[in-house]
């Protein structure tokens, strides 16, 4: 319940955050609330905040894996947000050494 | 196959209706189901694919993930490589 509280004080953009850096010890980890540019979509009708967010993240974590991995890794550490409001995301999922090569 | 929102010639969501561009471009059959219509199926696809989110592309059975990655590969060129035997061959009628 604690946790529940916290939950209505603190923005499911640092919550996401907070997931995905202690989880993946992203080097680069950003978090953009892109709602607004989806409301009125049919799925967000009654709750159209906190639903669409972009994420960015470098994470050594990657290492290895194809994009469908790494895009399930987040989904994994996100179950709880998906099954409470969290509509779509944008992932950037790469690792140290693809961002370094650019 | 996609499963999306929407139809290909009336996407209800900004990411069904970019997958469904970047697959148009490329001139294979595409068939698309519409789990708004759907939630049974809605459901199943999730669970099958282990992904929670819509649109979900399909090639050839072979889970590819949804929009980012579609249009990553668009990019890269590897859904390319993925559909080459796919497109239809070159005789053209035109």
């Amino acid at each position: 319940m604690a946790s529940r509280a916290a939950n209505v004080l603190v923005s499911r953009a640092s919550r996401i955050k907070n997931k995905l850096q202690s989880a993946l010890e992203a080097s680069i980890l950003e978090v953009d609330d892109v709602s607004y540019q989806h409301a009125g979509h049919s799925a967000v009708k009654d709750n159209n905040n906190e639903t669409h967010f972009n994420v960015k993240i470098v994470s050594p974590k990657f290492d290895g894996q194809s994009l469908v991995k790494r895009h399930r890794m987040v989904y994994d550490l996100l179950g709880e947000e998906l099954d409470s409001g969290l509509h779509a995301l944008s992932i950037v999922a790469k690792t140290p050494k693809e961002v370094e090569k650019k | 196959m996609i499963y999306m929102k929407g139809i290909p010639d009336a996407p209800m969501c900004g990411f069904s209706s970019l997958a469904v561009k970047v697959l148009k471009t490329y001139k294979v059959p595409l068939s698309a189901r519409n789990i708004l219509e759907n939630p049974e199926l809605k459901n199943a696809v999730k669970g099958f694919s282990h992904w929670p989110t819509f649109p979900q592309i399909f090639i050839n059975g072979e889970f590819i993930g949804g929009s980012d990655i579609i249009l990553i590969m668009h990019q890269s060129g590897e859904l390319k490589d993925k559909l080459i035997h796919l497109l239809p061959k070159v005789d053209k009628e035109e």
